[in-house]
């Protein structure tokens, strides 16, 4: 297996806050890495300086062995990088359609001649992009698929997560970043949940995945390999069980003695 | 009599005020929108069909005939803004200088001789150009720096146009006429005996030109483009990781807003014969606006309605026509507070026809 992504001495700064510190970490195609932390430890931080939404004050994002630390987020969108965002950021004013194919940037015409003047061809490649939108949302959730020109605003909580992490799938990302994706659902929806995304990653085998999570049993379940971050630094890494049993793991994050 | 007449006017202003915020809640109201929404590019014809039908049933009144040829003028820059801010969210504050800088290319470029489709279309790629050098390097950042630039600049534009001489200082400009196909459109028709103002011939080449770009905004609102421009005017950030170049479509946006801005004002400049620096006023400009914002953001067919209202209105109703500002100022406060989305709100993109839903 051949290293996708590797963050090497990633700091963050706010003001006189170091959101994170140095930190190091590989991903592998085709794996899936747990992050986990108490509220605050920089989890969303460091997602936010991969993908170009701030800044950083040290170290080097690889993607590929290209640094894109301090890229713009486009940029690093066309290297393959897409995410969710724990805090939703869908147009709640658009169709569902318009939210997800939003994902698709890179394979649409967006040439003022070819959108306005060859209207044939236009329509043609909004039935191609709608099959793959329907197409992706049925793999979670049927009725979900046939709402695709309903707007955002019309849909609950759990089916607006499904759309964002739909909205990143479609991109076909090399490497996906999911914020918590399960927030806010019971613990059975967030079962169907994981193993939907994991569906996907199916046909897609060698995406990776960095998924921060707070629910334990989701990041035994997905995670082939584990990060956990406490005031910007990782603390410690390795499979599941060999993290959990770290002792300063126990007493850190679980609360256990 | 005449202050009889006025009421008659004021009434039956607050009576289709009241009508048309009813009517676009009804269900007839719904339906019709989503008739002019959804129907094929065929229906962009009823512009021109109802304003022919119009302006022929009008053909010996001058000043109607040039109401409605400036009501229509209006809704084409309008287009041009809405693309600007209800699409893309740029908010266009110099609106009537870019309309300014069309007129006066009309005057520059028409005194040479050019043939008078050019002149128009030059009106636009200057006015285009001017904005684009204005924003370009403000665009890059915060939305709110580039309104105050357009705010300064349509200040600057009326003090530079009455201190140039070249440009006629105060007294400002003559135009040349428009001549189409070797027909001067300073000459009213005549066919038998049917005689027509010469104003008619600028209802005629405004109605074209409005439903050109109607449509050609129909088609942008309708596109991968018009989806990215509504993703990034919600969410700058968001659309920004999702592969959005939200820099560029600003910039296109506001450069496209300004071509259409600049025919609006050159047509209107052939049609006075005649601009000054004081038809240019920041005032002139939140009228344009509140024609945006009064008729619901993004909303290209009701501009039309709204452009009736701020145009029409005031020349009809003596009574407020030396308080226009003030009482659209108020009109639009009151429509923001308890109609954010105006009086005929914009519908939802959907493609259910294309797909076969
Ligand atoms: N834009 C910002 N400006 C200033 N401080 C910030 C900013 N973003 C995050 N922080 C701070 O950085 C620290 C890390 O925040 P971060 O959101 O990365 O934590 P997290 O691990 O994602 O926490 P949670 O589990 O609550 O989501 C926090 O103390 C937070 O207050
Ligand atoms: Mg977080």
């Amino acid at each position: 297996m051949s290293k996708l992504f590797s963050a090497d001495n990633v700091s963050v700064r706010f003001g006189g806050l170091q959101a994170l510190d140095k930190l190091s970490l590989d991903i592998d195609e085709g794996t899936i890495i747990g992050l986990i932390g108490p509220n605050g430890s920089g989890k969303t931080t460091f997602f936010n300086a991969v993908t170009g939404l701030c800044r950083t004050a040290g170290g080097q994002i690889l993607v590929d062995g290209e640094d894109i630390a301090g890229l713009h987020p486009r940029h690093v969108y066309q290297r393959g990088v897409s995410r969710t965002f724990q805090r939703s950021r869908l147009c709640l004013s658009l169709s569902v359609f318009d939210n997800v194919v939003i994902g698709r940037q890179n394979a649409l015409d967006l040439t003022l001649f070819g959108n306005l003047f060859r209207r044939g061809r236009f329509i043609e490649s909004v039935r191609e992009n709608h099959d793959r939108v329907r197409a992706l949302l049925s793999t979670f959730s049927e009725p979900l698929a046939a709402r695709t020109f309903d707007p955002l605003h019309t849909l609950s909580m759990i089916d607006r997560r499904r759309i964002e992490v739909c909205r990143a799938l479609i991109a076909n990302p090399r490497l996906l970043l999911l914020d918590e994706p399960s927030a806010g659902m019971t613990p059975d929806e967030t079962h169907e949940f994981m193993s939907d995304i994991l569906k996907v990653r199916g046909d897609h085998p060698r995406m990776s995945i960095i998924i921060i999570e707070h629910e334990m049993d989701v990041i035994q379940r997905v995670a082939d390999r584990c990060v956990v971050l406490n005031f910007g630094k990782k603390v410690a890494e390795g499979t599941f069980d060999a993290v959990v049993a770290d002792p300063w793991v126990q007493e850190a994050y679980l609360g256990s003695s | 009599m005449a202050s009889e007449n006025q009421w008659v006017i004021a009434s039956a202003l607050v009576a289709s005020l009241f009508l048309s915020f009813g009517i676009a809640r009804t269900k007839a109201g719904r339906d019709f929108a989503a008739i002019l929404q959804n129907s094929g590019s065929w229906i962009v014809l009823l512009i021109p069909v109802a304003g022919l039908a119009i302006g022929l049933a009008l053909h010996e009144e001058h000043f109607a005939l040039m109401m409605l040829a400036t009501v229509l003028i209006y809704a084409l820059a309008c287009i041009g803004l809405t693309i600007q801010f209800g699409y893309a969210g740029v908010i266009n504050f110099a609106g009537i200088a870019f309309f300014g800088i069309g007129g006066y290319t009309a005057a520059v470029l028409g005194g040479m001789g050019l043939p008078s489709l050019l002149v128009l279309l030059a009106g636009g790629l200057v006015s285009a150009a001017i904005g684009c050098i204005l924003i370009l390097p403000v665009l890059r950042t915060k939305g709110h720096y580039a309104a105050l630039i357009t705010i300064a600049f349509v200040l600057l534009f009326r003090s530079f146009l009455e201190v140039n001489h070249t440009l006629g200082g105060p007294q400002g400009l003559r135009v040349e006429s428009a001549t189409i196909a070797g027909q001067s459109l300073f000459t009213g028709i005549r066919i038998g005996s049917f005689e027509a103002s010469f104003y008619l011939n600028y209802v005629l080449l405004a109605l074209v030109l409005l439903a050109i770009f109607f449509l050609m905004a129909r088609f942008l609102e309708k596109s991968w483009i018009g989806i990215n421009l509504d993703s990034m005017r919600e969410d700058p950030v968001g659309a920004a990781v999702f592969g959005v170049n939200v820099a560029y479509w600003r910039i296109m946006s506001f450069v496209i807003g300004n071509v259409l801005i600049g025919i609006a004002g050159a047509t209107f400049a052939m049609m006075q014969t005649f601009i000054a620096p004081s038809n240019f006023t920041f005032q002139q400009s939140l009228l344009m606006l509140a024609i945006v914002v009064l008729g619901g953001i993004g909303n290209l067919w009701a501009v039309i309605p709204a452009a009736i209202l701020v145009v029409v209105v005031p020349e009809k109703l003596q009574a407020i026509s030396e308080y226009r500002f003030l009482v659209f100022a108020i009109l639009v406060v009151l429509v923001l507070r308890f109609r954010p989305n105006g009086l005929f709100p914009r519908s939802m993109r959907n493609f259910r026809k294309e797909v076969g839903q």
